[in-house]
């Protein structure tokens, strides 16, 4: 059972493909439920605390605004995790966790910089492209190996 | 600056999505309640948000997608039902997160006609889809093609 990077980390198509499959996948709920689930300081919504955009400086410089900082610190560790990684090239409309176009940009190059199985795909816009899709994931998710 | 105290600490969320001219949230929720021992269930719009441990929700997410694969979707999420920093009942609007899940349900429909197409056909069959990062050179006959439309 691999871990496998998803991109866009919110996606529901992916983390469902993922896990129906046989293998666990990295999204922005994980991340989340961490620190919704740790005591500490109030910081509504997301349990966003200062602190994070200083774990980011790990993958972005000090002069990296705080909010692609911030992000970082919860995907840097993903991708660092990630021994399999799935990109939507092509998903447009990136909400909440996922809507920072600079951020999405560098954890799009990390991913890549990384030395792992990546699948690069674009939404299907029709059910023969449903069915290329799903069965490129199927095909590469299988050869990530035994599934649970 | 105040002290943030978690609530359901150990337990997972997730959603389950139902994307089925065949059956409803309704339908889902009751099974789900039938089998629930003790894990929350709530009935939404679009399918169901289960917590409780994570063996319990993955046992009922297992038995749930039994009644219909291809059009039950699931996926996690980090907040607990209800949770009055997401709750589009304290907001007002659309939960934060749901236009995502509107644009790919919008998409659903492929998806689940892959996945039931490929219940009987062996995904080896399948050619690979288009390849987003490549970006193939102009074909010389299509460019003619441009050309001559232009001219005429």
């Amino acid at each position: 059972m691999a871990k496998v990077f998803i991109y866009p980390a919110t996606s529901l198509i992916l983390s469902d493909m993922v896990a129906r499959f046989g293998h666990t996948p990295l999204s922005s709920a994980t991340a989340i439920r961490e620190r919704i689930q740790t005591a500490g300081l109030e910081s509504p919504p997301l349990q966003i605390t200062p602190e994070e955009p200083k774990k980011g400086l790990k993958w972005a410089a000090v002069e990296v605004p705080a909010g692609v900082r911030g992000r970082m610190s919860l995907y840097g560790p993903m991708i660092e995790a990630a021994e399999a990684a799935i990109i939507i090239n092509d998903a447009d409309f990136a909400f909440g966790c996922m809507g920072c176009a600079r951020t999405n940009e560098l954890i799009k190059f990390l991913v890549h910089q990384k030395d792992m199985p990546k699948l690069e795909l674009n939404y299907p816009k029709n059910e023969e492209e449903g069915v290329k899709f799903v069965a490129a994931i199927k095909r590469f998710l299988t050869g990530l190996g035994a599934p649970k | 600056m105040t002290d943030y105290t978690p609530t359901h600490v150990g337990s997972v969320t997730k959603y389950v999505m139902v994307e089925s001219f065949e059956i409803t949230p309704a339908d889902l929720a009751a099974r789900g309640y039938e089998i629930s021992k003790g894990v929350m269930i709530k009935e939404t719009c679009f399918g169901l948000v289960l917590n409780g441990k994570e063996e319990e929700v993955d046992r009922i997410v297992t038995e749930l997608r039994k009644i219909d694969p291809g059009h039950i979707f699931v996926k996690d999420r980090g907040f607990p039902p209800g949770d009055a920093r997401r709750c589009r009942a304290n907001l007002g609007g659309a939960r934060p997160g749901y236009n995502g899940l509107e644009f790919e349900m919008s998409i659903l429909p492929y998806v689940s006609h892959g996945l039931e197409v490929l219940n009987s056909k062996d995904e080896k069959s399948v050619p690979s889809p288009e390849d987003p990062l490549e970006h193939p050179l102009l074909d010389i006959h299509k460019l003619k093609k441009l050309i001559d439309a232009q001219e005429s």
